[in-house]
């Protein structure tokens, strides 16, 4: 984590407002910003959806992860990034939102299918040529603002995230701001999908979402993979 | 085809290579007609740039006929003679629509390198490293444009190349910083460097309402070029303090703004450009600030700093205390192509500018190794060598 802190008591103001005007936004208030901190996006973002029991739900979850991380299992990979895109909410809404269109900018996906409105099945590319599933639902989605998600029960990684669009200042586009964690599961499996973001996850979704970017703005993604070379 | 490729310091080599091919929509084909070496060519030949890798293709200012177009470009056809700017920009972003192409946001695929290293992402530059991008460069027979629906400037026919090359990047570089210098009526403007970049930038500055140009420089050939046809005064530091000759010529006041047109392999003398040169070799510093140092002590009270030669990381032992208590202002980057090169072109159509001057040699591609080695080590009088492929 690099920014969200729900600290009240932190002396980084500007922090604190970032917060409360989007932690309001999602409508959970404080627990979104508690699982947040705590290691547990995907029980916060679960309990917001769900609308009750929200407390318990961010503060046990995170509880096991904390007894995990404890004895060095399962440590969670959590990413996120913000960047700005100079076009309008509502553009970059629509394409997120058919989970269909990820993998064309995020290369650790190979494939989405789109069931329903709420559910979808993600493929994600892992060393190896292996590939690892899952079936994800929306957890919330409000027009041109915001869409959660998580995987549902029994998926080889248990992963959540959401992306949120927020008008920039003056005219410089839309703040896009996506958060996603991954949980690897134990046993065989576990050090393959630790390797789905490479070495280093942050600089991984830096790059997916650049590439958004150019799409969304430019129209095509910028390469230099074909061109020629003296390489031997 | 035939390309000039980096094979380490002070090596280049002319080898095969695969021809390019459309990568994206947006994507053109151009043959080269001609390719200059641009002074900041330089500073990759020495192995002074970082992310330069073995087998790079190198080169950025160039001219040639499209052959080969993708299907997202509509405005350029097959056998259009063309201008290409050596930044990348998109059009689209933030940056490129205000005019400041040389800061897009989307042209650099690699942009994850300079993020760590400058915070932030820049356009990318044919044949200038991977932290700008990787894109191959130019020194060769075909090049792939991307985003060639923008920024490219198609020019008539009946004009040699040596009129119309400089506007992909030696002109507007000049200009450019002519332009930082906010020049108002009465300015004496001293430009450091009189290669290429600084002879624009002198003859810009006197279109710009200068009334008195400076060239500082230590090649007698660059100085006369500069006296001849940017009909500039001139110091050879060598032979005089340049400081003080400067305040010597302008009243004890020192110039208004001075310009950079030498970049990070700057020449001092005596103690403190053994102490650069050593430091620089011993990796302990990227960059030789002699000229930034001297610009920063030699400018008048409030005057502008204006730095188009190229830095790319750590420079040591500036004096900022002479910039701040002076109130200096400091302005600089990359040149923005696409912003000027219109103008500059109706400029040249119109008879006000002939920048065919600078040319001292025209070589085929194949003798590039010979061309580098004449033009770093000054020898033959060399100040821009054009390469015909």
């Amino acid at each position: 984590m690099t920014s969200t802190s729900g600290d009240k008591s932190s002396t980084n103001q500007p922090e604190a407002s970032e917060v409360e005007r989007w932690a309001s936004l999602i409508g959970g208030g404080a627990m979104v910003l508690m699982g947040l901190r705590q290691g547990s996006l995907r029980g916060a973002l679960t309990a917001l959806a769900g609308g009750g029991l929200v407390y318990q739900g961010a503060t046990k979850q995170s509880t096991i992860q904390k007894a995990q991380e404890a004895i060095g299992l399962n440590q969670p990979i959590k990413v996120e990034k913000t960047v700005t895109i100079n076009k309008s909410a509502e553009e970059l809404y629509r394409f997120w939102h058919d989970f269909e269109n990820l993998p064309t900018f995020m290369k650790h996906l190979k494939s989405v299918k789109v069931y329903d409105e709420k559910r979808s099945h993600w493929i994600a590319n892992a060393p190896l040529d292996n590939t690892v599933e899952w079936d994800a639902d929306i957890l919330e989605d409000r027009e041109n603002e915001f869409i959660s998600w998580a995987s549902v029960e029994g998926a080889d990684v248990d992963n959540s995230g959401f992306v949120r669009f927020k008008k920039a200042p003056g005219d410089r586009g839309t703040e896009v701001k996506v958060v996603l964690e991954y949980n690897p599961p134990g046993g065989a499996l576990a050090a393959t999908v630790a390797k789905l973001f490479g070495e280093e996850p942050e600089q991984q979704i830096g790059d997916e979402l650049r590439r958004f970017k150019m799409l969304m703005e430019a129209g095509e993604i910028a390469t230099t993979e074909g061109q020629p070379s003296g390489r031997k | 085809m035939k390309a000039v490729c980096w094979n380490g310091a002070n090596d280049v080599r002319v080898q095969s290579v695969p021809d390019p091919t459309i990568l994206n929509p947006r994507d053109a084909i151009i043959k080269i007609t001609s390719t200059a070496i641009c002074g900041s060519d330089l500073h990759i030949y020495g192995g002074y740039i970082p992310t330069v890798q073995q087998g790079d293709i190198i080169g950025h200012e160039f001219m040639g006929e499209v052959v080969e177009v993708g299907k997202g470009v509509n405005n350029l056809k097959i056998g259009d003679r063309v201008v290409v700017p050596s930044t990348i920009g998109c059009g689209n972003c933030n940056y490129c629509q205000r005019d400041m192409w040389s800061l897009c946001d989307n042209s650099n695929p690699k942009g994850w390198i300079q993020e760590k290293l400058f915070g932030n992402i820049t356009s990318a530059i044919y044949g200038y490293s991977h932290m700008l991008g990787g894109y191959a460069g130019a020194q060769a027979e075909y090049i792939r444009v991307p985003f060639a629906d923008v920024g490219v400037v198609k020019v008539p026919p009946d004009l040699p190349d040596e009129m119309l090359l400089f506007i992909s990047d030696a002109i507007p570089t000049g200009y450019m910083g002519a332009e930082l210098c906010d020049i108002q009526p009465g300015d004496t403007v001293a430009v450091w460097g009189c290669g290429a970049v600084g002879q624009f930038a002198m003859i810009s500055a006197y279109m710009m309402g200068a009334e008195k140009v400076i060239g500082i420089d230590r090649f007698p050939e660059r100085l006369e070029m500069a006296k001849k046809f940017a009909k500039a005064e001139v110091i050879n530091y060598e032979e005089v303090n340049a400081g003080e000759a400067l305040k010597e010529m302008t009243g004890g006041r020192g110039p208004d703004a001075c310009i950079d047109a030498v970049g990070l392999e700057a020449h001092g003398v005596g103690l403190e450009d053994f102490y650069d040169q050593t430091k620089q070799k011993l990796r302990l510093e990227t960059d030789r600030p002699h000229v930034l140092r001297e610009m920063m002590v030699a400018c008048r009270k409030g005057g502008t700093l204006s730095i188009m030669g190229v830095y790319g990381g750590f420079v040591d032992k500036i004096p900022l205390g002479a910039a701040f208590n002076k109130g200096l202002t400091f302005r600089m980057g990359q040149m923005h192509g696409q912003k000027y090169m219109h103008s500059l072109l109706q400029m040249i159509l119109d008879g006000k500018l002939d920048p065919s001057f600078v040319v001292t040699h025209q070589l085929p591609l194949e003798q590039a190794p010979h061309a580098y080695h004449i033009f770093q080590q000054k020898k033959d009088n060399c100040i821009k060598v054009v390469l015909k492929p």
